[in-house]
């Protein structure tokens, strides 16, 4: 019951000083580790910003890799909110029948596929599959596009050697202008086209806002998507028992997916800029440095959750801040949510167990922390149902 | 059996049945206008935000520590907010008027 597992590096640290430290690119960051502080410093927007220069309130910073802002992720009320307003609608398409029941025959579909194979590499041949078919329905577009998508692999930005690849990113930035461009010559009823349209305030978006509007939907959705659903097999191939409890007590799904969540945490944090020199956490930080809500963290706060570090498939009560929280919480959540339940429940119809072999952790290096976050790689097998 | 009438932000009043679950299901599953539930009522998103009207503060009882802490840093908070994914239908609830929260 090992490999699945997802420890806690900040424990010590959140419970002696509440903060951690470390350096990212010579912009260096002050950690907020603890459930209530994390939450307090997200809804001060005033003294911690999210409007900074684009790219620095994420962690490894993209200062040197993107100079297109992402909307409305790097905005701060009351702007945001104008740009929130006209968007959430979209994002919320998640919760219309249709779109569910589409999401739910590509899931099938897929693990028809997978269950016939012997071996299968999670995250290239299911996970990413998977994340890049579900996002054709959230931009409403052709599932084609996928193919594209898959071909570019797991991280947007990253590559195996190095944290930021600017040639990668490049891929996607010259995607998107193409898209945009095809979507002012040809409207259709995908987001590209939904974006030209929309006004704020009575204002149409530009070109280079909409660029924006797609980096944040196409980068937010990856990588984290593609580490909740890879957590969740392994997880369940360490735990056939939960597979029958959803096989038996559907009604749990939904707890169970907001766990998965919260013990994932498959963002570990974000960054806010500091506007004004203050304190967080009895400790003091200078304007115009860092400091960032370390999700992961707060998400095993023992003053806030019992049994923090055990995944707890029925939890009821999980404030747990996985997609963010307060003003900025995560604008694909109802999306991730809806894929991750799908998911649970097509396994438990589909799967008896599941089997795990090689595998290698993904461990991020935040300063003095190492945080497993996922998996660089991990073979499994997919057993069938009997029935 | 209770009945649960919801004022919505355009000011339309839903009056809904249910007698077991919780109130932010029996909206969601009526599609109550501001009432999303995103978190399935795990008490994680604040999606089901209400304002009880003051005299019926006293069959739905106060907010729970935690439930207060999330309210607490929610939009529009006051005295008479609570998060409806905490309330339980039951005869008790019979009668209440809830605001969705803007």
């Amino acid at each position: 019951m090992q490999k699945s597992k997802i420890p806690d590096p900040f424990e010590k640290s959140r419970i002696e000083m509440g903060i951690g430290k470390m350096d990212d690119q010579n912009d260096p960051v002050t950690m907020l580790l603890r459930h209530k502080d994390v939450r307090k410093t997200a809804h001060n927007y005033k003294t911690f910003q999210s409007a900074a220069q684009p790219g620095r309130i994420v962690i490894p910073s993209e200062v040197n890799i993107r100079k297109t802002r992402q909307i409305p992720f790097e905005l701060d009320p009351p702007v945001h909110g104008l740009y929130r307003k006209v968007l959430e609608p979209w994002f919320k398409r998640p919760l219309e029948e249709d779109y569910s029941n589409k999401l739910k025959a590509q899931i099938n579909s897929l693990v028809d596929e997978i269950i016939t194979k012997e071996k299968f590499e999670v995250i290239e041949a299911f996970a990413l599959v998977l994340q890049s078919r579900a996002l054709t329905l959230l931009l409403n577009t052709s599932f084609e596009e996928a193919t594209t998508w898959i071909s570019w692999g797991t991280h947007v930005f990253r590559s195996e050697d190095t944290n930021l690849d600017a040639d990668k990113a490049n891929i996607l930035y010259d995607y998107i202008d193409k898209q945009i461009d095809k979507a002012i010559e040809n409207p259709s009823n995908d987001l590209y086209s939904v974006l030209l349209a929309t006004k704020v305030d009575g204002v149409k978006l530009t070109k280079e806002q909409v660029k924006g509007v797609m980096v944040l939907t196409f980068a937010g959705g990856r990588d984290t998507v593609i580490n909740a659903i890879t957590n969740a097999i392994a997880y369940l191939s360490e735990h056939q028992e939960s597979l029958e409890r959803f096989r038996s007590e559907p009604e749990i799904i939904n707890n169970a997916v907001e766990e998965m969540i919260r013990y994932f945490s498959p963002l570990t944090q974000m960054g806010r800029v500091v506007t004004e020199d203050t304190y967080v956490c009895e400790h003091a930080v200078k304007a115009d440095t860092r400091v960032s809500l370390c999700w992961a963290s707060a998400n095993r706060d023992a003053a806030v959750f019992q049994n923090a570090n055990e995944l707890i498939v029925d939890r009821k009560i999980n404030p747990h801040v996985g997609f963010g929280f307060s003003h900025h919480n995560c604008l694909g959540a109802t999306h991730a949510r809806l894929i991750m339940r799908i998911l649970l429940k097509v396994l438990a119809e589909k799967v008896e167990s599941i089997d795990l072999f090689e595998y290698k952790e993904n461990v991020e290096e935040l300063g003095d922390f190492k945080r497993k976050v996922g998996y660089d790689y991990l073979n499994a097998r997919f057993n069938a149902s009997k029935k | 059996m209770a009945k649960v009438t919801f004022i919505t932000n355009n000011n339309e009043a839903i009056v809904l049945e249910g007698t077991t679950g919780s109130v932010m299901a029996l909206a969601v599953a009526h599609n109550v206008k501001g009432i999303d539930g995103d978190c399935g009522g795990v008490c994680s998103c604040a999606t089901c935000h209400v304002h009880v009207k003051p005299e019926d503060m006293v069959k739905t009882g106060q907010a729970s520590e935690i439930e207060m802490d999330m309210l607490e840093l929610a939009d529009n908070s006051n005295e008479y907010s609570r998060l409806c994914c905490r309330l339980e239908l039951s005869d008790d609830l019979d009668g209440v008027v809830l605001t969705v929260a803007k």
